[in-house]
């Protein structure tokens, strides 16, 4: 496949590169103590949580890892968890 | 109908990209540039051109105004000089690797610190690496066709890439000069709207400037090199197309001075080039073989043409307005570099200066050929104060 002049691409191949390759901690939701504030899902920096009525999910394809989920969530219903093996 | 005026470079230019008919112009002044964009931002506020003036904050956001335009596929103009350049850098990378045809003027000059605003070639030689397209101009007239070729030649379905056209900073930009300007009739006959295969619509989406991990980034770059190559056969044909359209044949990728039969050949780029013409003659008169070879295209960089025009010379005398500092000559070692391996080898002397503005008067070069003459000289600064420098 010859590369196109100035390699410009379709919009929203991005979508291709999994980035959750490269975490090394992950965000488990617990859905215990959720009030449904959705500061999860606006503080995520990558756009990966959604989820409705306080149950709220993360896409590990994309999740690196970053934690802010977690920190954030005041009702502390966020567990980060070492996938180093 | 054609006229001849009498106008200063600065005036010479932005006629020349007026009658290209850009669509958008972004810009932020700066000194020696300042009259280019002043004179545009006139015209299209008196509404003789039909484009959009983008007042910015800065050459970073110029560059970047004109690459999103210039994506949506109009015909843009910005322009340039010294610290302007060096800012406006970081996008020109971004805008050869999307291969976007931007025409840029950069009316060179000193880099601080120390500040200089006079005229040496460090700024548009700083910006050598970034896939661009380089033309210098010897005079107003030769920055104003520069200028108009530039389009054609950024805009070539084989080319695609921005072009930097150089003038020297007061010496073009600021002298007032007899310049012939071409009439709207003239220009459009030569150079047809742009119409580009691929741009930003929203009927169409796309991404440019697209991620590309260690699969993909080497080829990008590999075509890249390849493509502004063989860009120098469009330049040499749009070059004689303007000689047709125009009457004015501005030569090759390098203009060759009485080279033919010249036992010693100074190389150079610029205005300065004009001096040491006059130079040559007087040599000539004198019964010595002098010549001069101005490099008009620097980037791609016409290692064939130096070659061919010079390997039957003596001694090669490089000068240049500009240091790599912690190398030296920047222009002389690619120069060397053309005759390394080859059967022919010149002795090759590069001298550096007229940094800063500094002058240059004929005699000085003449004490330069007699030393390239005598032996090969490296890295040497020419019209030194010594008083400066020792105790």
């Amino acid at each position: 496949m010859k590369l196109p002049i100035g390699f410009y691409a379709q919009p929203g191949t991005s979508k291709r590169n999994k980035t959750g390759t490269w975490r090394t901690q992950k965000p488990v939701y617990l859905h215990k103590t959720c009030t449904g504030c959705k500061f999860c899902v606006i503080h995520c920096p990558d756009g990966c949580v959604s989820g409705d009525k306080k149950i709220y999910d993360v896409d590990l394809d994309y999740c690196k890892g970053c934690g802010i989920c977690a920190q954030i969530c005041p009702v502390d219903d966020i567990e980060m968890v070492s996938e180093v093996r | 109908m054609k006229k001849t005026v009498i106008v200063e470079g600065s005036k010479a230019v932005s006629e020349a990209v007026k009658l290209c008919r850009p669509k958008v112009i972004a810009a932020y002044p700066i000194t020696p540039q300042t009259h280019i964009v002043e004179n545009l931002s006139q015209i299209v506020a008196d509404g003789e051109l039909d484009a959009e003036f983008v007042h910015v904050e800065s050459e970073h956001s110029a560059a970047s105004v004109v690459l999103g335009a210039s994506a949506t596929g109009v015909r843009t103009y910005t322009s340039s000089s010294s610290q302007g350049l060096l800012l406006l850098l970081e996008v020109l990378y971004n805008l050869a690797g999307m291969r976007l045809p931007v025409v840029i003027g950069c009316v060179n000059r000193a880099v601080s610190s120390p500040l200089n605003i006079w005229n040496d070639h460090q700024d548009a030689i700083t910006a050598r690496d970034a896939g661009i397209i380089q033309l210098w101009a010897e005079d107003a007239q030769e920055a104003l066709d520069m200028h108009i070729q530039a389009y054609k030649i950024a805009e070539n379905k084989e080319v695609l890439f921005p072009v930097i056209v150089n003038l020297d900073g007061y010496i073009i930009s600021h002298t007032f000069e007899a310049v012939e300007i071409p009439t709207q009739e003239e220009v459009d006959s030569f150079l047809p709207p742009y119409q580009p295969e691929v741009y930003l619509t929203p009927k169409n989406p796309l991404s440019f400037g697209a991620f590309a991990d260690w699969n993909y980034y080497q080829e990008v770059r590999q075509i890249m090199q390849e493509t502004i190559e063989k860009s120098k056969e469009v330049i040499l044909e749009i070059t004689k197309d303007f000689a047709q359209h125009f009457g004015r044949d501005n030569g090759s990728l390098v203009e060759k001075y009485k080279t033919d039969d010249a036992e010693t050949v100074v190389i150079a780029m610029g205005s300065i080039c004009g001096i040491i013409k006059e130079l040559v003659d007087e040599l000539r008169n004198q019964g010595k073989k002098v010549g001069l070879l101005r490099i008009r295209v620097y980037r791609p960089f016409p290692k064939e043409e130096i070659y061919q025009a010079l390997k039957n010379v003596k001694n090669i005398a490089v000068f240049e307005r500009c240091l790599s500092v912690g190398s030296g000559g920047i222009v002389a070692n690619e120069v060397k570099s053309v005759f390394y391996g080859k059967e022919k080898q010149p002795r090759i002397s590069n001298f550096i200066g007229g940094l800063g503005g500094r002058d240059l008067p004929k005699d000085l070069f003449r004490g330069i050929v007699e030393r390239a003459e005598k032996e090969v000289i490296e890295n040497e600064f020419v019209a030194v104060r010594t008083e400066l420098i020792k105790d």
